[in-house]
């Protein structure tokens, strides 16, 4: 049975996973304490909710309990590993390397990192969307304190070479940070094989609540610390303060334990499905992926359609259909998807692109659906579009003077 | 944000999509707006060579629900028109008849100067001087 609408704009956000909420429920209004209340029954039971989400979590990283902080988020973690870096280690330099296609929350941190006197280095990525390794390591220098390189990309779903990245990084003793928002839960990601020395990631992701996430703060190899940014009762071992979100951990918890789980099967499922839309959907002419398909999570797919516009073609069935698109009309500051420029498309491409993002709860009849009404709407689109009759017309698109905007 | 009724209906069935023979002395043609920038418009109007009245009108629009509505909506307006009236149509007609939201003005800006650049290039190809625009403000 086809179950309407689609949602297949996972990356931005998943569903909650029901037995998630399950589990949440007793914590809300029964079991309410405050997890840091040390001589009441109240606030044993909420701490052993937490400790017990905890494990969960850390044990999803193939972490110890003690190195996971529990945030608000992703974008939390992405300011707390970076700015708190910065500060803890600022006698030993004040250099970080990133990229440019890392999230706005990595990036804007490392803005605030330049206007408050550090150096910043933004490695471009290739077509593919990856970090050069060769690169990386000419621009680490003696006051390189910080490597923060994602782990998997948000819009391209492209999977950076993590563990070569850390140990070019370990090599000059310098810490590595990913943001793993994308990737925990979705692939198998091992702090210790991996190299990891802060992770950022976060529950609304991976079919937990929103408002909730975890830093990952290594204790061993290096022991890692950072200067808090929340200042308050000494909560996450006096790195972020305030009273914990008991309901949401617990939630986080549950939703670290089902990935664990169920990876193995949900991949299968859900990679199976992806490829089948994408390999239909290339069927189309001048349609093409965008990033690597080799090194890639397994539930996304981005694509550009020649000559259609992106917002124009989601038009078509986003009453039915939830897709996100990288195009300049969905943003308010009319610029297309940096992401997809960073890999080299020109404006027209990334105009025309739409991501997929699978989840767990995707169906085949509804990839089967999308892949129907995405086609038929590019079709329609396109005997619309001048550029598409141009292109027909063996115009050289490019040779025309467009007038400038 | 959602779009209004108008711009769904434009979308879904829009009129006058289609290539007129720009080769004819009595078809005008205009080429709008840029790959790079999301929204490419082309519009053309068939002149009765006669009367000078606009007889026919087609669109084909790169762009988003709001380009392709208000071009949809433009050639509709155009048809019927003589040359002088078609120069009065204004944006904020467009706007205001789609109900087009801020960040979608310059869609409509897109669909004016497409009519401009028809209404031109019909005059050049019958010996008439261009007629020159003040620059469009929100682009
Ligand atoms: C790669 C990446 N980092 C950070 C974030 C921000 O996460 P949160 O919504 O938990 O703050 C997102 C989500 O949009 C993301 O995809
Ligand atoms: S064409 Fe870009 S917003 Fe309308």
């Amino acid at each position: 049975m086809l179950k309407l609408p689609v949602y297949l704009d996972n990356n931005a956000t998943t569903p909650m996973d029901p037995r998630v909420l399950e589990a949440m429920i007793p914590y809300f209004v029964e079991h309410f304490g405050n997890a840091a209340s040390r001589n009441h029954p109240f606030g044993w039971e909420a701490e052993e909710a937490v400790d017990y989400a905890r494990e969960q979590v850390a044990k999803l990283i193939g972490a110890d309990p003690k190195e996971i902080i529990f945030t608000s988020g992703a974008t939390e973690g992405d300011n707390l590993a970076i700015k708190g870096v910065y500060e803890m280690y600022a006698s030993k330099g004040n250099h970080v390397i990133t990229a440019t296609t890392e999230h706005k929350a990595v990036l804007d941190t490392c803005k605030h990192i330049e206007k408050s006197g550090g150096e910043v280095t933004y490695l471009q990525v290739n077509s593919e969307g990856l970090v050069d390794l060769k690169e990386l390591e000419a621009a680490i220098k003696p006051t390189t304190i910080l490597v923060a390189i994602m782990y998997g990309n948000n819009e391209t779903g492209v999977i950076q070479p993590v563990k070569e990245i850390s140990t070019i990084a370990k090599k000059h003793g310098v810490l590595f940070f990913t943001d793993g928002t994308q990737a925990v839960g979705k692939v198998p990601v091992d702090v210790n094989k991996d190299g990891i020395d802060l992770m950022a990631f976060s529950a609304h992701k991976m079919y937990g609540p929103k408002g909730v996430g975890a830093l990952y703060v290594r204790r061993k190899n290096p022991r890692v610390k950072v200067t808090a940014q929340i200042d308050g009762g000494g909560h996450e071992r006096a790195m972020r303060s305030g009273t914990l979100n008991v309901p949401g951990i617990v939630g986080f918890g549950k939703a670290c334990e089902l990935c664990m789980q169920d990876m193995e099967s949900d991949t299968l499922r859900i990679q199976t499905m992806r490829d089948k839309l994408e390999r239909e959907l290339l069927k189309l002419e001048e349609a093409y992926v965008n990033g690597s398909t080799q090194h890639r999570l397994p539930h996304v797919s981005n694509i550009s359609f020649k000559y259609v516009e992106g917002e124009g073609l989601m038009m078509g069935f986003n009453k039915n259909i939830a897709v996100s698109s990288g195009s300049a009309c969905t943003s308010a500051s009319l610029e297309p998807s940096y992401v997809l420029k960073a890999l080299g498309l020109g404006d027209d491409l990334a105009h025309s692109s739409l991501r997929f993002g699978l989840g767990r709860f995707t169906t085949d009849e509804q990839i089967d659906y999308t892949i129907d009404k995405v086609s038929t709407t590019v079709l329609k689109l396109r005997e619309m579009s001048p550029l598409w009759e141009m292109y027909k017309e063996g115009v050289d698109i490019n040779a025309i003077e467009w007038a400038a905007h | 944000m959602a779009y209004s009724d108008k711009v769904i209906d434009h979308y879904q069935n829009p009129k006058n999509v289609g290539t007129l023979d720009k080769s004819q002395k009595n078809v005008g043609t205009g080429l709008v707006g840029a790959p790079e920038c999301g929204d490419v418009m082309r519009l053309q109007i068939e002149v009765d060579e006669a009367t000078g009245m606009i007889k026919d009108a087609k669109f084909k629009t790169f762009g988003c629900g709001s380009a392709i509505a208000s071009s949809s909506l433009a050639t509709e307006w155009l048809k019927g028109k003589s040359i002088d009236e078609a120069l009065t149509i204004d944006n904020m007609d467009i706007v205001e008849e789609l109900n087009l939201p801020p960040v979608k003005i310059h869609c409509s800006v897109l669909a004016e100067d497409a009519i401009k650049s028809a209404i031109n290039d019909y005059r050049v190809k019958n010996g008439m001087e261009q007629i020159k625009f003040e620059e469009s403000v929100v682009h």
